[in-house]
Protein backbone atom coordinates (compact mmCIF):
# COMPACT_ATOMS: atom_id res chain seq x y z
CA UNK A 1 0.00 0.00 0.00
CA UNK A 2 1.09 3.60 -1.07
CA UNK A 3 -0.05 6.46 1.23
CA UNK A 4 0.38 10.03 0.58
CA UNK A 5 2.45 10.72 3.53
CA UNK A 6 5.60 9.20 5.44
CA UNK A 7 5.64 7.14 7.96
CA UNK A 8 6.19 9.36 10.61
CA UNK A 9 3.23 11.90 9.72
CA UNK A 10 0.89 8.86 9.52
CA UNK A 11 1.66 8.08 12.99
CA UNK A 12 1.09 11.22 14.08
CA UNK A 13 -1.93 11.47 12.52
CA UNK A 14 -2.82 7.84 13.56
CA UNK A 15 -2.36 8.74 16.88
CA UNK A 16 -1.80 12.22 17.67
CA UNK A 17 -0.57 13.27 21.03
CA UNK A 18 -1.32 16.00 23.34
CA UNK A 19 -5.12 15.82 21.85
CA UNK A 20 -7.55 17.64 24.01
CA UNK A 21 -8.26 20.91 25.98
CA UNK A 22 -6.86 22.83 28.89
CA UNK A 23 -9.26 23.61 31.55
CA UNK A 24 -7.49 26.00 33.00
CA UNK A 25 -5.29 26.79 30.52
CA UNK A 26 -2.56 30.07 30.55
CA UNK A 27 -2.83 30.54 26.68
CA UNK A 28 -4.77 29.66 24.14
CA UNK A 29 -6.08 30.21 20.41
CA UNK A 30 -7.73 29.01 17.65
CA UNK A 31 -6.95 29.63 14.58
CA UNK A 32 -8.54 29.05 10.94
CA UNK A 33 -6.84 29.07 7.16
CA UNK A 34 -9.45 31.10 5.06
CA UNK A 35 -7.68 28.65 2.36
CA UNK A 36 -8.53 25.43 3.12
CA UNK A 37 -11.17 25.69 6.27
CA UNK A 38 -8.85 23.84 8.46
CA UNK A 39 -9.17 25.34 12.43
CA UNK A 40 -6.58 24.30 15.33
CA UNK A 41 -6.90 25.27 18.75
CA UNK A 42 -3.91 25.25 21.15
CA UNK A 43 -3.52 25.69 24.92
CA UNK A 44 -0.62 25.86 27.06
CA UNK A 45 0.06 25.41 30.44
CA UNK A 46 2.66 27.23 32.41
CA UNK A 47 5.09 27.29 34.65
CA UNK A 48 4.95 30.99 35.61
CA UNK A 49 8.11 31.05 37.99
CA UNK A 50 10.33 29.58 35.06
CA UNK A 51 8.22 30.86 32.37
CA UNK A 52 8.09 27.61 30.83
CA UNK A 53 5.79 25.57 29.10
CA UNK A 54 4.63 22.26 31.00
CA UNK A 55 1.79 21.04 28.97
CA UNK A 56 0.38 22.09 25.38
CA UNK A 57 -2.21 19.98 24.11
CA UNK A 58 -4.66 20.59 20.84
CA UNK A 59 -8.09 20.46 18.88
CA UNK A 60 -8.17 20.14 15.36
CA UNK A 61 -10.87 20.33 12.46
CA UNK A 62 -8.44 19.82 9.84
CA UNK A 63 -6.84 17.33 6.88
CA UNK A 64 -4.17 14.79 8.07
CA UNK A 65 -1.28 17.47 7.89
CA UNK A 66 -3.16 19.89 10.20
CA UNK A 67 -3.56 17.01 13.06
CA UNK A 68 -0.23 15.74 12.33
CA UNK A 69 1.43 18.94 13.07
CA UNK A 70 -0.63 19.79 16.33
CA UNK A 71 0.76 16.45 17.41
CA UNK A 72 4.41 17.14 16.90
CA UNK A 73 3.79 20.83 17.51
CA UNK A 74 2.90 20.37 21.09
CA UNK A 75 5.67 17.47 21.59
CA UNK A 76 8.11 20.67 20.82
CA UNK A 77 6.77 22.87 22.53
CA UNK A 78 6.18 21.39 26.33
CA UNK A 79 9.51 21.83 28.01
CA UNK A 80 10.38 24.57 25.96
CA UNK A 81 11.11 27.98 27.81
CA UNK A 82 8.52 30.75 26.47
CA UNK A 83 11.20 32.50 24.66
CA UNK A 84 12.14 29.24 22.65
CA UNK A 85 8.87 28.03 22.03
CA UNK A 86 8.45 31.61 20.21
CA UNK A 87 11.17 30.44 17.95
CA UNK A 88 9.45 27.13 17.04
CA UNK A 89 9.31 27.17 12.76
CA UNK A 90 7.45 25.07 10.45
CA UNK A 91 10.47 24.17 9.14
CA UNK A 92 11.35 22.58 12.35
CA UNK A 93 7.79 21.04 12.84
CA UNK A 94 8.37 19.71 9.53
CA UNK A 95 11.35 18.30 9.65
CA UNK A 96 10.35 16.63 12.86
CA UNK A 97 7.65 14.95 10.92
CA UNK A 98 10.23 13.52 8.37
CA UNK A 99 8.59 16.07 5.91
CA UNK A 100 5.26 17.37 4.42
CA UNK A 101 4.26 18.14 1.21
CA UNK A 102 4.64 21.04 0.09
CA UNK A 103 0.68 21.28 -0.93
CA UNK A 104 0.07 20.67 2.62
CA UNK A 105 2.29 24.01 3.98
CA UNK A 106 -0.70 25.89 4.48
CA UNK A 107 -2.34 23.44 6.03
CA UNK A 108 -0.25 22.90 8.86
CA UNK A 109 1.29 26.31 9.58
CA UNK A 110 -1.54 26.91 11.19
CA UNK A 111 -0.71 24.78 14.06
CA UNK A 112 2.41 26.68 14.56
CA UNK A 113 0.17 30.08 14.21
CA UNK A 114 -1.85 28.34 16.74
CA UNK A 115 0.94 27.88 19.05
CA UNK A 116 2.46 31.46 18.53
CA UNK A 117 -1.27 33.08 19.37
CA UNK A 118 -1.50 31.03 22.45
CA UNK A 119 1.84 31.86 23.57
CA UNK A 120 0.44 35.64 22.97
CA UNK A 121 -2.12 35.03 24.40
CA UNK A 122 -0.51 34.03 27.51
CA UNK A 123 1.59 37.05 27.57
CA UNK A 124 -1.31 39.60 26.86
CA UNK A 125 -3.56 37.71 30.12
CA UNK A 126 -0.30 38.12 32.75
CA UNK A 127 0.85 41.66 31.83
CA UNK A 128 3.47 40.13 30.13
CA UNK A 129 3.79 42.27 26.86
CA UNK A 130 5.99 45.41 27.23
CA UNK A 131 5.06 47.65 24.29
CA UNK A 132 1.44 48.83 24.98
CA UNK A 133 -0.47 49.71 21.68
CA UNK A 134 -3.90 51.62 22.78
CA UNK A 135 -7.07 49.45 21.66
CA UNK A 136 -8.89 51.57 18.62
CA UNK A 137 -11.23 49.76 16.05
CA UNK A 138 -8.87 49.18 13.71
CA UNK A 139 -6.38 47.06 16.21
CA UNK A 140 -9.27 44.98 16.88
CA UNK A 141 -10.34 44.41 13.28
CA UNK A 142 -6.80 43.27 12.34
CA UNK A 143 -6.85 40.45 15.31
CA UNK A 144 -10.41 39.27 14.10
CA UNK A 145 -8.62 38.23 11.12
CA UNK A 146 -7.70 35.43 12.16
CA UNK A 147 -11.44 34.59 13.44
CA UNK A 148 -13.23 32.48 10.76
CA UNK A 149 -16.50 31.42 9.33
CA UNK A 150 -16.06 27.75 9.14
CA UNK A 151 -19.03 27.73 6.71
CA UNK A 152 -17.44 30.21 4.21
CA UNK A 153 -13.85 29.07 5.15
CA UNK A 154 -13.57 33.06 5.25
CA UNK A 155 -11.78 35.19 8.41
CA UNK A 156 -15.05 37.33 9.50
CA UNK A 157 -13.66 40.45 8.54
CA UNK A 158 -12.53 40.00 4.96
CA UNK A 159 -16.19 37.71 4.89
CA UNK A 160 -17.27 41.24 5.86
CA UNK A 161 -19.10 39.55 8.88
CA UNK A 162 -17.85 42.90 10.64
CA UNK A 163 -20.47 45.27 10.50
CA UNK A 164 -19.52 48.02 13.71
CA UNK A 165 -16.62 48.05 16.14
CA UNK A 166 -16.73 50.52 19.11
CA UNK A 167 -14.42 51.01 21.69
CA UNK A 168 -15.66 53.59 24.62
CA UNK A 169 -13.27 53.94 27.95
CA UNK A 170 -12.30 50.30 28.08
CA UNK A 171 -15.60 48.70 26.88
CA UNK A 172 -15.48 47.22 23.25
CA UNK A 173 -18.92 46.69 21.21
CA UNK A 174 -18.50 44.27 18.00
CA UNK A 175 -21.73 43.93 15.79
CA UNK A 176 -21.27 40.42 14.16
CA UNK A 177 -23.75 40.17 10.30
CA UNK A 178 -24.91 37.28 11.18
CA UNK A 179 -27.76 35.73 13.20
CA UNK A 180 -27.65 34.29 17.16
CA UNK A 181 -28.71 31.10 16.16
CA UNK A 182 -26.23 30.58 13.64
CA UNK A 183 -24.75 27.27 13.92
CA UNK A 184 -21.36 28.54 14.50
CA UNK A 185 -22.51 31.49 16.43
CA UNK A 186 -21.25 30.09 19.71
CA UNK A 187 -18.05 29.21 18.00
CA UNK A 188 -17.04 32.88 16.87
CA UNK A 189 -18.48 34.50 19.87
CA UNK A 190 -16.01 32.77 22.10
CA UNK A 191 -13.07 33.33 19.76
CA UNK A 192 -13.87 37.24 19.38
CA UNK A 193 -14.19 37.06 22.91
CA UNK A 194 -11.04 35.33 23.21
CA UNK A 195 -9.04 37.26 21.11
CA UNK A 196 -9.95 40.44 22.61
CA UNK A 197 -10.28 40.37 25.99
CA UNK A 198 -6.95 39.98 26.84
CA UNK A 199 -5.74 43.23 25.43
CA UNK A 200 -4.50 45.13 28.22
CA UNK A 201 -6.53 48.19 28.29
CA UNK A 202 -10.16 46.42 27.37
CA UNK A 203 -12.18 45.79 30.11
CA UNK A 204 -15.41 44.75 29.04
CA UNK A 205 -16.41 42.88 25.10
CA UNK A 206 -20.04 42.92 23.96
CA UNK A 207 -20.84 40.76 20.63
CA UNK A 208 -24.07 41.10 19.10
CA UNK A 209 -25.46 38.71 16.49
CA UNK A 210 -28.13 39.83 14.39
CA UNK A 211 -31.51 38.90 15.92
CA UNK A 212 -32.47 35.10 14.06
CA UNK B 1 -1.99 -3.44 5.69
CA UNK B 2 -5.76 -4.41 5.11
CA UNK B 3 -6.40 -7.37 4.21
CA UNK B 4 -9.14 -6.90 1.72
CA UNK B 5 -9.89 -3.94 -0.33
CA UNK B 6 -13.32 -2.44 0.10
CA UNK B 7 -13.19 -0.07 -3.32
CA UNK B 8 -15.97 2.30 -3.17
CA UNK B 9 -14.23 4.75 -5.75
CA UNK B 10 -15.96 3.29 -9.05
CA UNK B 11 -17.12 7.02 -10.45
CA UNK B 12 -13.19 7.66 -10.23
CA UNK B 13 -12.15 3.93 -12.16
CA UNK B 14 -13.14 0.98 -12.48
CA UNK B 15 -11.23 -2.48 -12.25
CA UNK B 16 -11.33 -3.76 -15.65
CA UNK B 17 -13.95 -6.98 -15.93
CA UNK B 18 -11.18 -9.97 -17.10
CA UNK B 19 -14.00 -11.39 -19.94
CA UNK B 20 -13.65 -7.29 -21.07
CA UNK B 21 -9.45 -8.24 -21.36
CA UNK B 22 -10.26 -11.61 -22.80
CA UNK B 23 -12.01 -10.04 -25.62
CA UNK B 24 -9.43 -7.26 -26.24
CA UNK B 25 -6.92 -9.76 -26.31
CA UNK B 26 -6.54 -11.02 -29.66
CA UNK B 27 -6.71 -7.41 -30.84
CA UNK B 28 -3.50 -6.75 -29.59
CA UNK B 29 -1.81 -10.14 -30.36
CA UNK B 30 -2.69 -11.14 -33.43
CA UNK B 31 -5.20 -8.71 -35.05
CA UNK B 32 -2.93 -6.01 -34.85
CA UNK B 33 -3.19 -4.20 -37.89
CA UNK B 34 -4.79 -0.93 -38.68
CA UNK B 35 -8.36 -1.08 -40.05
CA UNK B 36 -7.90 -0.58 -43.74
CA UNK B 37 -10.46 -0.41 -46.52
CA UNK B 38 -12.10 -3.46 -48.26
CA UNK B 39 -8.71 -3.13 -50.94
CA UNK B 40 -6.54 -3.30 -47.91
CA UNK B 41 -4.33 -6.58 -46.66
CA UNK B 42 -6.18 -9.01 -44.93
CA UNK B 43 -5.49 -8.30 -41.69
CA UNK B 44 -6.46 -5.04 -42.12
CA UNK B 45 -9.70 -6.10 -43.55
CA UNK B 46 -10.60 -8.51 -40.62
CA UNK B 47 -9.60 -5.40 -38.26
CA UNK B 48 -11.60 -2.89 -39.98
CA UNK B 49 -14.79 -5.45 -39.66
CA UNK B 50 -13.83 -6.26 -36.24
CA UNK B 51 -14.17 -2.24 -35.28
CA UNK B 52 -17.44 -1.91 -37.36
CA UNK B 53 -18.90 -4.93 -35.22
CA UNK B 54 -17.52 -3.10 -31.89
CA UNK B 55 -19.17 0.07 -33.14
CA UNK B 56 -22.91 -1.44 -33.71
CA UNK B 57 -22.19 -2.85 -30.30
CA UNK B 58 -21.76 0.73 -28.59
CA UNK B 59 -24.18 1.97 -30.76
CA UNK B 60 -26.71 -0.55 -29.35
CA UNK B 61 -26.45 0.39 -25.84
CA UNK B 62 -27.74 3.84 -26.36
CA UNK B 63 -30.41 2.75 -28.80
CA UNK B 64 -28.78 4.74 -31.74
CA UNK B 65 -26.86 3.99 -35.08
CA UNK B 66 -24.01 2.84 -36.00
CA UNK B 67 -22.75 6.05 -37.93
CA UNK B 68 -23.69 8.17 -34.63
CA UNK B 69 -20.96 6.56 -32.81
CA UNK B 70 -17.39 8.90 -32.86
CA UNK B 71 -15.27 7.16 -30.85
CA UNK B 72 -12.74 8.85 -28.62
CA UNK B 73 -10.16 8.55 -25.99
CA UNK B 74 -12.83 8.67 -23.27
CA UNK B 75 -15.29 11.04 -21.54
CA UNK B 76 -12.27 14.02 -21.78
CA UNK B 77 -12.36 13.79 -25.38
CA UNK B 78 -15.65 13.41 -25.83
CA UNK B 79 -17.03 16.30 -24.23
CA UNK B 80 -14.36 18.51 -25.60
CA UNK B 81 -15.26 17.76 -29.06
CA UNK B 82 -18.85 18.17 -28.31
CA UNK B 83 -18.93 21.57 -27.36
CA UNK B 84 -15.75 22.62 -29.28
CA UNK B 85 -16.48 20.93 -32.66
CA UNK B 86 -20.58 22.56 -32.43
CA UNK B 87 -19.34 25.82 -31.30
CA UNK B 88 -17.24 25.75 -34.41
CA UNK B 89 -19.49 24.55 -36.93
CA UNK B 90 -22.00 26.97 -35.83
CA UNK B 91 -19.77 30.15 -35.09
CA UNK B 92 -21.91 32.15 -37.93
CA UNK B 93 -25.26 31.22 -36.11
CA UNK B 94 -23.95 32.20 -32.70
CA UNK B 95 -21.67 32.20 -29.97
CA UNK B 96 -23.97 31.51 -26.66
CA UNK B 97 -23.35 28.56 -24.70
CA UNK B 98 -25.20 27.27 -21.72
CA UNK B 99 -23.88 24.91 -18.80
CA UNK B 100 -24.45 24.02 -15.45
CA UNK B 101 -22.45 25.25 -13.02
CA UNK B 102 -22.01 21.46 -11.07
CA UNK B 103 -20.57 20.20 -14.53
CA UNK B 104 -17.81 17.60 -14.41
CA UNK B 105 -14.41 19.08 -15.40
CA UNK B 106 -14.04 17.94 -18.97
CA UNK B 107 -17.22 20.36 -20.10
CA UNK B 108 -16.94 23.36 -17.74
CA UNK B 109 -13.54 23.53 -18.64
CA UNK B 110 -14.30 23.55 -21.80
CA UNK B 111 -16.89 26.04 -21.46
CA UNK B 112 -13.77 28.02 -19.36
CA UNK B 113 -11.81 27.51 -22.55
CA UNK B 114 -14.39 28.87 -25.18
CA UNK B 115 -15.53 32.06 -22.92
CA UNK B 116 -11.66 33.01 -23.46
CA UNK B 117 -11.81 33.01 -27.21
CA UNK B 118 -14.90 35.22 -27.06
CA UNK B 119 -17.76 32.92 -26.24
CA UNK B 120 -20.53 33.88 -23.96
CA UNK B 121 -21.38 31.19 -21.38
CA UNK B 122 -24.40 31.03 -19.01
CA UNK B 123 -23.46 29.11 -16.07
CA UNK B 124 -27.10 28.00 -14.86
CA UNK B 125 -27.53 27.24 -11.40
CA UNK B 126 -28.72 24.47 -9.50
CA UNK B 127 -30.45 23.52 -6.30
CA UNK B 128 -30.64 22.02 -3.29
CA UNK B 129 -30.40 18.80 -4.97
CA UNK B 130 -28.33 19.82 -7.97
CA UNK B 131 -31.13 20.14 -9.97
CA UNK B 132 -31.52 22.53 -13.27
CA UNK B 133 -34.56 24.93 -12.90
CA UNK B 134 -36.08 24.24 -16.40
CA UNK B 135 -37.62 28.05 -16.14
CA UNK B 136 -34.17 29.14 -15.45
CA UNK B 137 -33.13 27.61 -18.39
CA UNK B 138 -35.54 28.54 -20.49
CA UNK B 139 -34.96 32.04 -20.10
CA UNK B 140 -31.33 31.45 -20.45
CA UNK B 141 -31.68 30.38 -24.22
CA UNK B 142 -31.54 33.20 -26.84
CA UNK B 143 -31.32 33.45 -30.45
CA UNK B 144 -27.63 33.15 -30.28
CA UNK B 145 -27.40 29.89 -28.16
CA UNK B 146 -25.90 27.16 -29.84
CA UNK B 147 -25.50 24.70 -27.20
CA UNK B 148 -26.64 23.63 -24.34
CA UNK B 149 -24.69 21.28 -22.41
CA UNK B 150 -26.30 19.60 -19.07
CA UNK B 151 -24.94 16.14 -17.55
CA UNK B 152 -27.07 13.09 -17.36
CA UNK B 153 -26.12 12.59 -14.00
CA UNK B 154 -23.66 14.11 -11.86
CA UNK B 155 -20.57 12.83 -10.96
CA UNK B 156 -20.06 13.34 -6.87
CA UNK B 157 -23.71 13.32 -6.00
CA UNK B 158 -25.56 11.62 -8.42
CA UNK B 159 -28.40 13.38 -8.93
CA UNK B 160 -29.90 12.73 -12.41
CA UNK B 161 -31.49 15.84 -14.28
CA UNK B 162 -34.59 15.29 -16.62
CA UNK B 163 -32.55 15.19 -19.73
CA UNK B 164 -35.98 14.58 -21.81
CA UNK B 165 -37.57 17.70 -20.43
CA UNK B 166 -34.37 19.67 -21.16
CA UNK B 167 -33.79 18.39 -24.48
CA UNK B 168 -37.58 19.65 -25.39
CA UNK B 169 -37.18 22.86 -24.55
CA UNK B 170 -33.45 22.77 -26.60
CA UNK B 171 -35.14 21.71 -29.32
CA UNK B 172 -38.47 24.31 -28.86
CA UNK B 173 -35.98 27.26 -28.78
CA UNK B 174 -33.66 25.99 -32.04
CA UNK B 175 -30.71 24.90 -29.95
CA UNK B 176 -28.49 21.67 -29.83
CA UNK B 177 -28.26 19.64 -26.37
CA UNK B 178 -25.36 17.77 -25.40
CA UNK B 179 -25.52 15.57 -22.48
CA UNK B 180 -22.44 13.99 -20.54
CA UNK B 181 -23.81 10.53 -19.90
CA UNK B 182 -20.31 8.99 -18.08
CA UNK B 183 -22.12 7.99 -14.98
CA UNK B 184 -25.28 6.79 -16.34
CA UNK B 185 -24.24 4.81 -19.24
CA UNK B 186 -25.85 1.15 -19.03
CA UNK B 187 -26.18 2.10 -15.54
CA UNK B 188 -29.64 3.53 -15.97
CA UNK B 189 -31.71 3.12 -19.48
CA UNK B 190 -30.80 5.64 -22.51
CA UNK B 191 -32.24 5.62 -25.75
CA UNK B 192 -31.28 7.85 -28.59
CA UNK B 193 -34.39 6.19 -30.25
CA UNK B 194 -36.59 8.50 -28.05
CA UNK B 195 -34.54 10.97 -26.26
CA UNK B 196 -34.50 14.42 -27.40
CA UNK B 197 -30.85 14.64 -27.19
CA UNK B 198 -28.00 15.72 -30.04
CA UNK B 199 -24.74 14.76 -28.42
CA UNK B 200 -23.97 12.33 -25.71
CA UNK B 201 -20.70 11.73 -23.87
CA UNK B 202 -19.96 8.18 -22.92
CA UNK B 203 -16.67 6.27 -21.69
CA UNK B 204 -15.82 2.70 -20.74
CA UNK B 205 -13.64 2.54 -18.01
CA UNK B 206 -16.54 3.92 -15.03
CA UNK B 207 -17.96 0.34 -16.53
CA UNK B 208 -15.41 -2.05 -15.97
CA UNK B 209 -14.08 -1.79 -19.47
CA UNK B 210 -10.37 -0.49 -20.58
CA UNK B 211 -9.45 3.21 -19.98
CA UNK B 212 -8.62 4.99 -22.98
CA UNK B 213 -11.72 4.83 -25.20
CA UNK B 214 -15.14 6.72 -25.39
CA UNK B 215 -17.26 7.96 -27.49
CA UNK B 216 -19.22 10.66 -28.33
CA UNK B 217 -22.94 10.04 -30.15
CA UNK B 218 -23.78 12.47 -32.62
CA UNK B 219 -27.20 12.42 -33.64
CA UNK B 220 -27.53 12.63 -37.69
CA UNK B 221 -27.50 15.55 -39.44
CA UNK B 222 -25.99 17.25 -35.81
CA UNK B 223 -23.49 20.49 -37.22
CA UNK B 224 -19.72 19.64 -35.43
CA UNK B 225 -16.35 20.46 -37.05
CA UNK B 226 -13.14 18.05 -37.16
CA UNK B 227 -11.79 18.88 -33.87
CA UNK B 228 -8.60 16.68 -33.41
CA UNK B 229 -6.96 16.71 -37.32
CA UNK B 230 -4.85 13.94 -38.79
CA UNK B 231 -5.93 11.14 -40.80
CA UNK B 232 -9.60 10.48 -42.33
CA UNK B 233 -11.02 7.94 -39.53
CA UNK B 234 -14.31 8.15 -37.85
CA UNK B 235 -15.87 9.68 -40.45
CA UNK B 236 -13.58 12.10 -41.01
CA UNK B 237 -14.68 13.61 -37.90
CA UNK B 238 -11.62 12.70 -35.31
CA UNK B 239 -8.42 12.04 -36.50
CA UNK B 240 -6.24 9.24 -34.59
CA UNK B 241 -5.29 5.50 -35.48
CA UNK B 242 -8.41 3.15 -34.18
CA UNK B 243 -8.09 1.74 -30.78
CA UNK B 244 -9.39 -1.66 -31.77
CA UNK B 245 -8.91 -3.25 -28.75
CA UNK B 246 -10.27 -0.15 -26.75
CA UNK B 247 -13.70 -0.42 -28.81
CA UNK B 248 -13.91 -4.36 -28.48
CA UNK B 249 -13.41 -3.80 -24.99
CA UNK B 250 -16.44 -1.17 -24.42
CA UNK B 251 -18.60 -3.17 -26.45
CA UNK B 252 -18.21 -6.10 -24.00
CA UNK B 253 -17.71 -3.91 -21.27
CA UNK B 254 -21.24 -2.77 -22.13
CA UNK B 255 -22.83 -6.38 -23.01
CA UNK B 256 -21.69 -7.31 -19.73
CA UNK B 257 -23.48 -4.94 -17.37
CA UNK B 258 -27.31 -6.15 -16.97
CA UNK B 259 -30.98 -4.79 -15.26
CA UNK B 260 -30.21 -7.26 -12.34
CA UNK B 261 -26.42 -5.94 -11.73
CA UNK B 262 -27.97 -2.63 -11.69
CA UNK B 263 -30.59 -3.65 -9.13
CA UNK B 264 -28.22 -5.53 -6.78
CA UNK B 265 -25.67 -2.16 -6.79
CA UNK B 266 -28.85 -0.20 -5.88
CA UNK B 267 -29.20 -2.52 -3.39
CA UNK B 268 -26.19 -2.08 -1.86
CA UNK B 269 -26.04 1.52 -1.93
CA UNK B 270 -29.89 2.15 -0.20
CA UNK B 271 -28.22 -0.31 2.54
CA UNK B 272 -25.47 2.03 2.98
CA UNK B 273 -27.18 5.48 2.56
CA UNK B 274 -29.73 4.19 5.22
CA UNK B 275 -27.01 2.59 7.56
CA UNK B 276 -24.78 5.47 7.15
CA UNK B 277 -27.50 7.95 8.31
CA UNK B 278 -28.73 5.59 11.08
CA UNK B 279 -25.58 4.81 12.99
CA UNK B 280 -23.64 8.16 12.74
CA UNK B 281 -25.39 11.17 13.26
CA UNK B 282 -25.02 15.02 11.97
CA UNK B 283 -24.97 13.80 8.47
CA UNK B 284 -26.59 14.90 5.54
CA UNK B 285 -27.55 13.10 2.42
CA UNK B 286 -26.14 15.08 -0.95
CA UNK B 287 -28.18 14.88 -3.62
CA UNK B 288 -31.64 13.74 -4.19
CA UNK B 289 -32.90 10.60 -2.68
CA UNK B 290 -34.43 8.93 -5.30
CA UNK B 291 -33.50 10.45 -8.45
CA UNK B 292 -30.04 9.09 -8.61
CA UNK B 293 -28.17 7.18 -10.22
CA UNK B 294 -27.99 3.24 -8.63
CA UNK B 295 -24.28 3.35 -7.90
CA UNK B 296 -24.21 6.55 -6.13
CA UNK B 297 -24.11 7.79 -2.70
CA UNK B 298 -22.60 10.76 -1.10
CA UNK B 299 -23.07 11.83 2.23
CA UNK B 300 -21.50 14.97 4.36
CA UNK B 301 -20.44 14.14 7.97
CA UNK B 302 -20.38 17.27 9.80
CA UNK B 303 -17.47 18.89 11.86
CA UNK B 304 -14.59 16.80 10.77
CA UNK B 305 -12.64 17.08 7.50
CA UNK B 306 -12.65 14.40 4.25
CA UNK B 307 -8.91 14.12 3.81
CA UNK B 308 -8.58 12.73 7.19
CA UNK B 309 -11.39 10.27 6.62
CA UNK B 310 -10.34 8.79 3.48
CA UNK B 311 -6.64 8.22 5.05
CA UNK B 312 -8.45 6.58 7.59
CA UNK B 313 -10.27 4.62 5.57
CA UNK B 314 -7.39 4.05 3.48
CA UNK B 315 -5.41 2.57 6.32
CA UNK B 316 -8.27 0.19 6.77
CA UNK B 317 -8.90 -0.78 3.28
CA UNK B 318 -11.53 1.10 2.36
CA UNK B 319 -11.27 3.36 -0.61
CA UNK B 320 -13.65 6.31 -0.93
CA UNK B 321 -13.36 9.96 -2.54
CA UNK B 322 -14.05 13.15 -1.05
CA UNK B 323 -15.15 16.86 -1.78
CA UNK B 324 -13.07 18.51 0.79
CA UNK B 325 -10.50 21.02 -0.59
CA UNK B 326 -7.52 19.39 1.08
CA UNK B 327 -8.31 16.24 -1.00
CA UNK B 328 -7.99 17.93 -4.61
CA UNK B 329 -4.99 18.86 -6.36
CA UNK B 330 -6.33 22.39 -6.55
CA UNK B 331 -6.77 22.45 -2.84
CA UNK B 332 -10.69 23.99 -3.77
CA UNK B 333 -13.66 22.82 -1.92
CA UNK B 334 -15.54 20.66 -4.18
CA UNK B 335 -17.68 23.00 -6.86
CA UNK B 336 -21.03 20.66 -6.61
CA UNK B 337 -21.53 21.04 -3.08
CA UNK B 338 -21.29 24.80 -3.25
CA UNK B 339 -23.33 24.86 -5.83
CA UNK B 340 -25.94 23.17 -4.54
CA UNK B 341 -25.94 25.80 -1.68
CA UNK B 342 -23.35 23.91 0.39
CA UNK B 343 -21.01 25.74 2.07
CA UNK B 344 -17.26 25.09 2.82
CA UNK B 345 -18.00 22.75 5.82
CA UNK B 346 -20.64 20.53 4.05
CA UNK B 347 -17.90 20.17 1.12
CA UNK B 348 -14.87 19.78 3.63
CA UNK B 349 -16.82 16.98 5.04
CA UNK B 350 -18.18 15.68 1.88
CA UNK B 351 -17.40 11.44 1.52
CA UNK B 352 -18.66 9.71 -2.24
CA UNK B 353 -19.08 6.02 -2.12
CA UNK B 354 -19.33 4.56 -5.76
CA UNK B 355 -20.31 1.13 -6.47
CA UNK B 356 -19.50 -0.96 -8.88
CA UNK B 357 -20.11 -4.96 -10.26
CA UNK B 358 -16.88 -5.79 -7.72
CA UNK B 359 -18.77 -4.88 -4.47
CA UNK B 360 -20.72 -6.74 -2.01
CA UNK B 361 -23.73 -6.44 0.01
CA UNK B 362 -21.34 -7.71 2.75
CA UNK B 363 -19.13 -5.25 2.66
CA UNK B 364 -21.70 -2.23 3.72
CA UNK B 365 -21.32 -2.78 7.63
CA UNK B 366 -17.54 -3.25 7.43
CA UNK B 367 -17.75 0.64 5.81
CA UNK B 368 -20.41 1.72 8.75
CA UNK B 369 -18.65 0.70 11.09
CA UNK B 370 -15.57 2.16 9.86
CA UNK B 371 -16.61 5.49 9.28
CA UNK B 372 -18.67 5.39 12.09
CA UNK B 373 -15.57 5.12 14.55
CA UNK B 374 -13.74 7.40 12.69
CA UNK B 375 -16.27 9.71 12.60
CA UNK B 376 -16.69 9.79 16.61
CA UNK B 377 -12.68 9.88 16.88
CA UNK B 378 -12.09 13.11 14.14
CA UNK B 379 -14.81 14.57 16.16
CA UNK B 380 -13.65 13.99 19.37
CA UNK B 381 -10.15 16.47 18.33
CA UNK B 382 -11.71 18.90 16.58
CA UNK B 383 -12.59 22.36 18.19
CA UNK B 384 -16.16 22.84 16.43
CA UNK B 385 -18.61 22.43 19.23
CA UNK B 386 -22.03 20.64 18.29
Amino acid sequence: MKFPYNEKVLENFKNPKNVGKIEDADGKAIVGSPACGDMVAVYIKVDQKENRIEDAKFESYGCASNIATGSIITELAKGKTIEEAKQITWQQASEALGGLPKIKAHCSVLAVEGLREAIQNYEEKHGLIKEKEPTTPDLIKRRLRNVMNPLTGLDIVRGNLIKEVKVEGGAVSIWVDLPENHIYAANIKEEVEDRISTLWDVKKVDIHFNPP
Amino acid sequence: MAERIIYMDNAASTRLDERVLEAMRPYYLTTYAVATSEFGHSMGIEAKETLEAAKVGIAKGLGAGVEEIVLTSGDTESSNFALKGVTMAQAKKGKHIIVSKIEDFPVLNSAKALERTGLQVTYLPVDGHGFVDLGELEKAITRETVLVSIHHANQEIGTMQDIEAIGKICHERGTLFHTDCTHTFTRVPIDMGKLPVDLATITAHTIHGPKGIGALYVRKGTPISKWMDGGFQENNLRAGLENIPGAVGFAKAIELVTAEENERIRAIRDALIAKLLDAVPQTVLNGHRTKRIPQNANITFHRVEGESITLHLDMRGVEVSTGSACFSRSLEASHVIMGIGGNHERAHGSIRYSLGRFNDISEVDSVVEAMSDIVTRLRSISPLKE
